[in-house]
């Protein structure tokens, strides 16, 4: 395992596009990663600011995603909900080096805590 | 010799059978000629009669749509201009197939290729352009085709029909939809332009390179700065030789590298012609009673390739012709790519340099570019590439050479933010457009005119279309259109369309995505997307989902189902908690059980400590509370014991509910649970619009509650009731009887056949019992009851579905496919937590 501030958590090529994968953290929440069909990725914790649904099984589309649980659109890239609705998610830096997916370490500490 | 009705004279030359009024003749049947028959009957229905002969054996289209055709966006016949009734309502007589070959201007006859002749009073010449072949060696082999008119579009279409590879030569505006339209028929397609910049003539460098970066990420080869040395192949065509030496194959050869004005007939007449026609401001060429317009004239030195100057010299021929000349000015054009999902608009002279001076705007993230060139404060040119929203306002600002010294600092924000001050309103930009500004480019309308049809009543989007033709094309001007609605109407409009949009993606309904899906043969999810418009990159969760049920119900066996495009339900396999773990439901056929299944059922629950097992109202037990990395293992011990997936989770066949029926009830009348057992086996695994309930009952005392089901069955002495269209749930609706039939295999058909017309017809989403009250009980009678060849056809179109649908999902997923969806990515092991092992 990478030791370091960027910590990789798996290659970029097992995030289906429009789709997302999640990554538990030690003594924290859940983290998901989407990867949008703009091959764009991004980091946020996988739970709706709602009703704490999954957000990693949501339908991924655009930079947004739909909660599984009422469809709240919830925006990648700010993790605020989109439309009538209020709420936000905490999102943490994530960047993709050599195909490798890597998660800001005292982001995703601080984030997930 | 085929007078059609016509009497021949003396000489052999036919006249007009008694019509003594002057005779016009119109050389072309194209866009230009009739058009300017138009333009004439407009003013004066009755001052000439009209003969138009053509060369090709259609009536009047619109040639600029053969791109769309090819593209598979329109048909044929959605770009006819003139039907044949045109011709017989305003008198006109089409010689089609037949063009003219000879001019003689002393007699004033033309003879056609058939040998006929005619005597005109005024003749004029609409014989448009020639593409240019260029003269390389084997330009004349087989497969090397041009790009000009239906025919063209046949021969591309059958060789599409073959794939394989084609080159065009040519990276300007027709080449590049010759492209889009092969390559989304399916080809592999190289674009050989010699410049260093496609579409040089209508486009900078900037917007040149983006449009080059988005053809080449949909798949085409765009080859630049390449010169084109010789075709090659035996008698067939068989690849593209370049001057570097390199060889491209290809089956398929379209040269696009231009076109040139049609004049021979013109100067085998002796007429004045030059790069075209010449002709005056009338349209009046050197005989004083031969007019020429279109893509064949040259006026004041100018030559045209572009629909639009064709208004305005129709316009200034037919006032010549009706003794109120008004006179051609010439024409400003602009052009815009017709490649679906491509936005490129681009007007006047954007060459720079001299005095000229550049505003740019771009924004990479979004792809967009934007350049207005600006010379002694007047726009002289504008390229804008991804968001083309404000070229009719630029090009009207350069056509009428307007002073735009005052809202210079906001002109590149587009007109809303230039005129208001900064505050956008989309509307205030259209209202300012002026009368005569062109809205829709296809058909020539002007703003004024969309605006007098909507006050003549046209009060939706389809009225307009309908009845101006306006947006009714290839539909970029639509959002426009409906501006002007909203402008035109006030408060009065609501944005009322005939059909309900599918979602915020599309002007489109779920009817209309159906009806294309089938009729285009489109395969999947971004085809439907590109060429139905959507707005957006991706969709969204409401579109995404029907699409993929959609082409899943067009094309059994043959659409690769989009995981991503599926709720989380359907594509876990099992119903997600609000806790977010999962409940799981075995299928029990017919609510039958036994204890082997019940033992499993048993086990599972304690092996992964489920905190509940839970009878469902559909006679099944679903087990609360499982992990989805838990999932596969839990299906893999159901499995184990005969289970298969229930299905609880889907829009498809949820539970047959059955009561014991004669096997055991006193009442009974027949076996229901037999009956139902079979329903289930016939029908489970098949993805339908929405969740499908089916139940049958031994008895009119109706135990398993058929009545209120999609489909529901109530077994009598004499056979079985079949009942439609019932539900239980927020609304809750009886079925309508559907018919009675008498054996159990009937009761089979017909639930098949009904399950198939609820499949293709009803919207993603719809209940059966909406979908009824939707079309309508005596519809579905008609379609399942009276039309017995029909039923038989629905009946067997759903079997043939189930042979790609009744694989059980959860033994796939148990046995490791798609073990992505239960497991995580990786780990996140912080220092600290590292250090602390």
């Amino acid at each position: 395992m990478y030791i370091g501030e960027w910590i990789d958590v798996g290659p970029l090529s097992a995030i289906p596009m429009r789709g997302a994968r999640t990554v538990p953290v030690a003594g924290g929440e859940e983290v998901a990663l989407f990867r949008t069909g703009d091959n764009q990725v991004f980091a946020l914790v996988n739970r709706c600011p709602h009703k704490h649904g999954p957000l990693s099984q949501g339908i991924v589309h655009g930079h947004a995603v739909s909660c599984p649980l009422h469809n709240w659109r919830i925006s990648l890239a700010t993790g605020e909900a989109l439309g009538e609705d209020k709420g936000c998610t905490p999102t943490i830096p994530v960047k993709v080096d050599g195909g490798r997916v890597l998660l800001c370490r005292s982001s995703t500490l601080k984030a997930a805590a | 010799m085929d007078f059609q009705g016509q009497v021949a004279a003396d000489d052999g030359t036919e006249d007009g059978g008694g019509d003594s009024r002057p005779h016009l003749i119109v050389v072309g049947n194209g866009m230009a000629g009739c058009r300017a028959v138009e333009e004439l009957l407009a003013r004066d229905a009755n001052r000439y009669r009209v003969t138009i002969f053509g060369a090709e054996p259609h009536v009047n289209y619109n040639r600029i749509m053969l791109s769309p055709v090819l593209a598979g966006e329109k048909t044929f016949d959605q770009i006819v201009i003139n039907d044949r009734a045109w011709y017989a309502d305003n008198g006109i007589e089409l010689v089609a197939s037949d063009p003219v070959i000879a001019v003689d201007r002393d007699a004033r006859t033309v003879t056609a290729r058939s040998g006929r002749t005619a005597r005109y009073d005024k003749l004029l010449i609409a014989t448009g352009s020639d593409p240019f072949i260029i003269p390389v060696p084997g330009k004349d082999l087989r497969g090397v085709i041009s790009f000009r008119d239906m025919k063209d579009v046949d021969t591309m279409l059958a060789a599409a029909a073959q794939g394989g590879e084609a080159v065009v030569i040519g990276g300007g505006l027709l080449g590049l939809e010759a492209a889009h339209g092969l390559s989304l028929r399916g080809m592999k397609v190289t674009v050989i332009h010699l410049m260093p910049t496609l579409m040089e003539r209508q486009l900078d460098e900037a917007a040149g390179w983006l449009l080059k970066s988005e053809l080449e990420a949909r798949g085409q080869t765009i080859l630049t700065g390449a010169d084109t040395a010789e075709i090659v192949g035996e008698g067939r065509v068989e690849g593209v030789r370049l001057k570097d030496g390199r060889l491209i194959p290809a089956s398929l050869v379209v040269m696009a590298v231009g076109i040139r004005p049609s004049v021979a007939l013109a100067r085998e007449a002796g007429l004045a012609v030059g790069r075209g026609i010449h002709v005056d401001d009338h349209m009046v060429t050197s005989d004083a009673n031969v007019l020429a317009v279109g893509e064949c004239v040259e006026h004041d030195g100018q030559v045209y390739g572009l629909v639009a100057p064709l208004w305005d010299m129709c316009r200034a021929l037919a006032d010549g012709l009706v003794g109120k000349p008004s006179g051609y000015r010439g024409s400003v054009t602009s052009t815009k790519l017709k490649v679906s999902g491509i936005d490129v608009f681009s007007a006047g002279d954007f060459g720079g340099g001299g005095e000229s001076e550049d505003i740019v705007l771009r924004d990479a993230s979004r792809g967009v570019y934007k350049r207005v060139v600006v010379r002694d404060d007047k726009i002289v040119g504008a390229v804008l590439y991804g968001d083309t929203a404000d070229g009719n306002w630029y090009f009207d600002l350069l056509k009428k050479g307007e002073d735009i010294s005052s809202v210079r600092d906001f002109l590149i924000f587009g007109q809303a933010f230039a005129q208001g001050g900064g505050q956008a309103d989309p509307k205030a930009a259209v209202a300012a457009l002026s009368d005569d500004a062109e809205v829709c480019g296809c058909n020539g309308v002007s703003k004024g005119k969309v605006v007098a049809t909507i006050e003549g009543g046209a009060c939706t989007l389809d009225a307009v279309r309908a009845s101006c033709k306006a947006s009714a094309s290839c539909g970029s001007c639509t959002g426009l259109v409906e501006q002007l609605l909203e402008l035109t109407l006030g408060d009065e409009y609501g944005g009322e369309r005939s059909v309900k949009t599918l979602c915020k993606c599309t002007s489109f309904g779920h009817a209309d995505v159906r009806r294309e899906i089938v009729a285009q043969g489109m395969k999947s999810i971004p085809e439907v997307m590109q060429r139905m418009s959507w707005s957006t990159p991706d969709g969204c969760s409401s579109c995404r989902p029907a699409l993929n049920y959609y082409l899943l119900c067009a094309l059994p066996g043959e659409y690769v189902d989009d995981q991503q495009s599926r709720f989380v339900n359907e594509r876990m396999h099992a119903n997600i908690q609000k806790d977010g773990t999962y409940s799981v439901v075995p299928r029990m056929w017919g609510g039958i059980t036994n204890p082997r299944e019940l033992r499993a059922i048993a086990d599972v629950v304690e092996k992964y400590n489920a905190p509940m097992v839970k009878v469902t109202g559909g006679q099944r037990l679903d087990i609360f509370g499982i992990k989805k990395e838990d999932l596969p293992a839990v299906w893999a011990d159901l499995n184990a014991a005969g289970m298969v997936s229930g299905h609880a989770y889907g829009k498809s066949l949820r539970t047959v509910k059955t009561c014991v029926g004669s096997e055991w009830c006193r009442f009974g009348t027949q076996d229901s649970t037999g009956l139902g057992v079979q329903l289930e086996r016939m029908s489970w695994g098949s993805w339908m619009p929405h969740k499908f309930k089916i139940a049958v009952s031994g008895c009119p005392r109706n135990c398993a509650e058929a009545t209120i089901k999609d489909f529901g069955v109530v077994c009598v002495d004499s056979g079985y009731e079949l009942h439609v269209g019932g539900n239980g749930g927020i609304k809750v609706r009886a079925t309508d009887l559907l018919c009675k039939v008498t054996t159990e295999q009937q009761a089979m058909d017909y639930c098949a056949a009904f399950i198939q017309l609820y499949r293709e017809e009803a919207h993603y989403l719809e209940r059966t019992a909406p979908w009824i009250e939707r079309v309508g009980l005596a519809y579905i009678q008609e379609r399942i009851v009276e039309d017995e060849v029909g039923r038989e056809a629905l009946t067997g179109r759903f079997l043939y579905s189930q042979n790609f649908s009744q694989d059980d999902p959860w033994a796939a997923r148990a046995a490791g496919s798609e073990r992505e969806q239960h497991a995580h990515l990786g780990e996140f092991r912080p220092i600290e937590a590292i250090a602390a092992e």
